[in-house]
């Protein structure tokens, strides 16, 4: 059998598979330095457990984590594949464990444990390679460089996926096929079908080898779709972050802490409307929203050690004239930005761990909380421009991770799991360490269903 | 001054590690950087020497080559502990010997057993090669009591002072105060994280070495050549006593307590050195520094080579070979001595300095935390 992707879903799936008997080959489209997808990027998943642990620092039990979902999806999820999650997710640090998946304790002094997450030892990358290092150990054979460019399927029969490797087209048949081969975010050509040419100023936080062709593939033969096609997950980013593969470091804490304008020097959202964690994953949006994509958060030299230090250092100035042109803003517009929203911030006690009553009044937009005048300086800023994380568009599968046709049947023997189906259970927003969850949960699943299909 | 390059590299790497911070369960090096959100260059090289190579973090690292970001943390770090020896040695001009480290130890390791030969031949003649030592004093027929161990002491004596200065200079650009240096709780801390080698072990699982693996085998062949080294350290601790305070003479009878030390740390040594050497070999240069690995090549060969004439000479003490080798020896443990503060052992110093100083913020910030 094939499983489709070198990310965690994919290869949970290949793990199954071969636990079942089956003779895997899994087709990864990146070189083996950047295997994994998205996944490379991951930190954490998110599990049901019963109580506290040695890596979780209390219990997270069913109730509670389908409250969760329900509060970032707005309801929109498929109750009985999210219940299939949920439960299907209870105590799964073992496994990983099991399969050399290292988690990472509770350090001296400086980071608490989380309650819901556990935290991978080194990140995702490091569990991506002990996945592929169990895998090939237990006798997956993996294939880099392979570029899934087609799928020969009918009426739900997947016969063969056609792979480009090394310059030479191949189709490879095979009994049944696992797609756990991510979402589209990477293919800039696609996202612009929706986006138009603002998506050339988007930035691929993950892999860009999530170029969804897979997923391209299984729609043209059938598949029904799940998720909206023009969402996407997209925080606001440090604007000189690589094209692709950025990662976590792009991440900027610190628009709370001052304004935010625009190319034309204009305010455009409130900055403090809630904790940053409720409201990053919004500013990609917003961003993208604005002339050129590109935004710049602006802070005094009172807030510069507030946030999480960042890879790019800040762009410095002693004076609004100077920033303006060092941003190659419109001084007097940046000025007259700064000066209405300085006269309408009202007096408060800051304070940045709580919602606190530093705000504007009378302003438009509002700056809700930790409103304090842009004064002192020097003044720093950071560029922005939206980061996408994930899109969400998929395919429907149903609780044996088997792909849903248009003819409303299952596909005999194709399989989908992770990225490419979290769709069914996120229809929209996102629950931190959820995907990671999806794609464990379903590639086994998945895994393992393709492996009786092959057997029997 | 370390060059600009290794520590410029290192803050680059710092800069995007601190925004990161995946790898923080590894070990103590990424705790340490939280504390801080620039990195001077007393950072730096305390940071440097904080760690101790498990090379977890360039396996887990999204943004190792060939990712445009290229980290590689543990080949900087090396490269940078590298400049720490060089600058904190004493006189500057041997200083340079870290740089070229397997030529000039294997030069003069060559040129110690040839001028030990040569006295020996000089002054003892010819016929002292082919003795034995069967009675008490029988070494010293081939080289005398005084001629062993003065010129020893004198080298040893001058390597510490060389480490004594290296230390406290360290440890005042990293910004340490005297006092500090004062700490009894501190300096317990530090000795249980370096005798233990605690973070060697990486997150639990032991370090990626040789290769991308979790294996502990890198850590306990370490420990069989620290504690070889230290129960020989023993032995001749205990040798000295025998003669200056109960009028022993050398040689010892084989079951006696400075012999079984000896031997015990001798084979410790020998198969601790050998298997480092084993790994060292067929290791991932990845993440390796050239510089760094020549020099630990220089230290290990030396250290087997003590060990193993050590060995040889005790087992074959009765016979004719006795002569030969007990000059082969002194001349390697010359060649030990004296390289000592010029190669690898200063890892010993800088590594402790950095647990030390990691103690002390440990501490703090446990202080910090309670308080507040």
């Amino acid at each position: 059998m094939l499983i489709l992707g070198g990310g965690n879903a994919a290869l949970c799936a290949a793990i199954s598979a071969r636990r079942a008997g089956a003779s895997v080959l899994l087709l990864e489209s990146a070189p083996e330095h950047f295997r994994g997808g998205n996944s490379r990027h991951t930190r954490n998943l998110r599990y049901l457990h019963e109580s506290g642990n040695e890596i979780l620092s209390g219990p997270y039990a069913e109730e509670e984590f389908w409250e969760d979902l329900i509060s970032v999806t707005g309801g929109e999820t498929n109750e009985k594949l999210a219940r299939l999650l949920i439960r299907g997710s209870t105590d799964l640090g073992h496994w990983m464990t099991e399969q050399g998946v290292r988690f990472q304790g509770p350090l001296r002094g400086t980071l608490n444990l989380s309650r819901t997450n556990a935290f991978f030892l080194g990140g995702g990358k490091a569990l991506v390679n002990a996945y592929f290092k169990t895998a090939i150990d237990l006798g997956v054979e993996v294939a880099y460089n392979s570029e899934v460019q087609g799928l020969d399927a009918r009426e739900g029969e997947f016969k063969a996926a056609i792979v480009m490797r090394e310059g030479a087209t191949h189709e490879i048949p095979a009994k049944s096929v696992v797609a756990a081969s991510g979402g589209f975010q990477a293919n800039i050509a696609w996202l612009k079908e929706y986006w138009g040419d603002a998506a050339d100023n988007f930035l691929v936080r993950g892999s860009p080898f999530d170029t969804g062709l897979v997923l391209r593939a299984l729609l043209d033969c059938g598949a029904v779709s799940v998720g909206d096609p023009r969402q996407c997950h997209a925080v606001a980013i440090d604007a000189r972050a690589p094209k692709f593969d950025g990662g976590i470091v792009t991440r900027l804490d610190c628009i709370p802490f001052g304004i935010v304008v625009n190319k034309l020097g204009l305010r455009f959202y409130d900055e403090g409307e809630d904790f940053w964690p409720r409201r990053y994953a919004i500013w990609g949006r917003l961003v993208a929203q604005q002339p050129e994509q590109i935004a710049y958060s602006i802070i005094d030299s009172r807030s510069k050690d507030l946030f999480m230090p960042s890879v790019f250092p800040a762009i410095e100035a002693d004076s609004l004239t100077e920033m303006a042109s060092r941003l190659e803003l419109d001084p007097a517009v940046l000025e007259t930005t700064v000066a209405a929203f300085n006269s309408a911030v009202r007096p408060g006690v800051f304070d940045s761990s709580t919602l606190d009553d530093c705000a504007t009044e009378g302003l438009e937009p509002p700056k809700s909380h930790w409103a304090r005048r842009l004064e002192e300086a020097p003044f720093y800023a950071y560029p922005l421009r939206p980061g996408i994380t994930f899109t969400y568009l998929g395919v429907g599968v149903d609780e044996r991770a088997r792909v849903l046709m248009k003819t409303d049947t299952p596909a005999a023997n194709i399989f989908a799991a992770g990225e490419i189906m979290a769709g069914n259970i996120l229809g929209k927003g996102y629950l931190a360490g959820l995907g990671m969850t999806i794609g464990t949960v379903f590639g086994r699943i998945a895994g393992g269903e393709a492996a009786r299909h092959a057997l029997s | 001054m370390p060059s600009p390059e290794p520590l410029a590299e290192a803050e680059r790497l710092m800069t995007i590690c601190n925004a990161c911070r995946y790898c923080e369960g590894f070990c103590a090096v990424f705790p340490a950087m939280e504390r801080r959100r620039s990195f001077l260059e007393g950072d730096l090289i305390y940071l440097a020497n904080l760690c101790h190579d498990c090379r977890g973090c360039y396996y887990a690292c999204q943004y190792a080559p060939p990712h445009e970001f290229g980290v590689n943390l543990p080949r900087t770090f090396a490269e940078l502990r590298l400049e720490t020896y060089e600058d904190y040695s004493w006189p500057r001009l041997l200083g340079g010997l870290f740089r070229r480290n397997g030529v000039a130890i294997g030069a003069l390791l060559a040129f110690c057993v040839i001028l030990v030969l040569v006295l020996v031949l000089t002054f003892q003649g010819p016929t002292a090669l082919s003795s034995a030592a069967r009675e008490p004093g029988d070494f010293y027929t081939v080289v005398p009591y005084v001629a062993m161990v003065a010129p020893a002491a004198a080298i040893l004596l001058f390597g510490i002072g060389v480490f004594v200065s290296g230390f406290l200079r360290f440890w005042r650009s990293s910004g340490g105060r005297f006092r500090d240096l004062l700490d009894p709780q501190a300096h317990l801390r530090a000795s249980r994280d370096a005798l233990a080698l605690k973070y060697a072990k990486g997150g639990g699982d032991g370090c990626n070495y040789p290769d991308e693996g979790f294996s502990h085998a890198r850590r306990w062949l370490h420990q069989l050549v620290v504690y070889g080294f230290l129960l020989d350290l023993a032995s001749t601790t205990l040798a000295a006593i025998y003669q200056h305070f109960l009028h022993r003479i050398a040689p010892y009878p084989y079951l006696s307590a400075p012999v079984v030390l000896g031997t015990v740390g001798g084979v410790g040594l020998l198969v601790g050195t050998a298997g480092l050497l084993y790994l060292k070999f067929g290791a991932d240069d990845r993440p390796a520094d050239g510089k760094t690995r020549a020099m630990d090549v220089a230290f290990l060969i030396l250290l087997f080579l003590t060990s193993l004439t050590g060995l040889l000479l005790v087992g074959l003490r009765a016979t004719s070979m006795m002569g030969s080798l007990l000059v082969v020896h002194l001349g390697v443990v010359a060649g030990l001595f004296i390289t000592l503060p010029y190669g690898k052992m200063a890892h010993v110093v800088y590594r402790y300095a950095a647990l030390l100083r990691n103690a002390l913020e440990e501490a703090h910030d446990k202080a910090a935390s309670t308080s507040g």
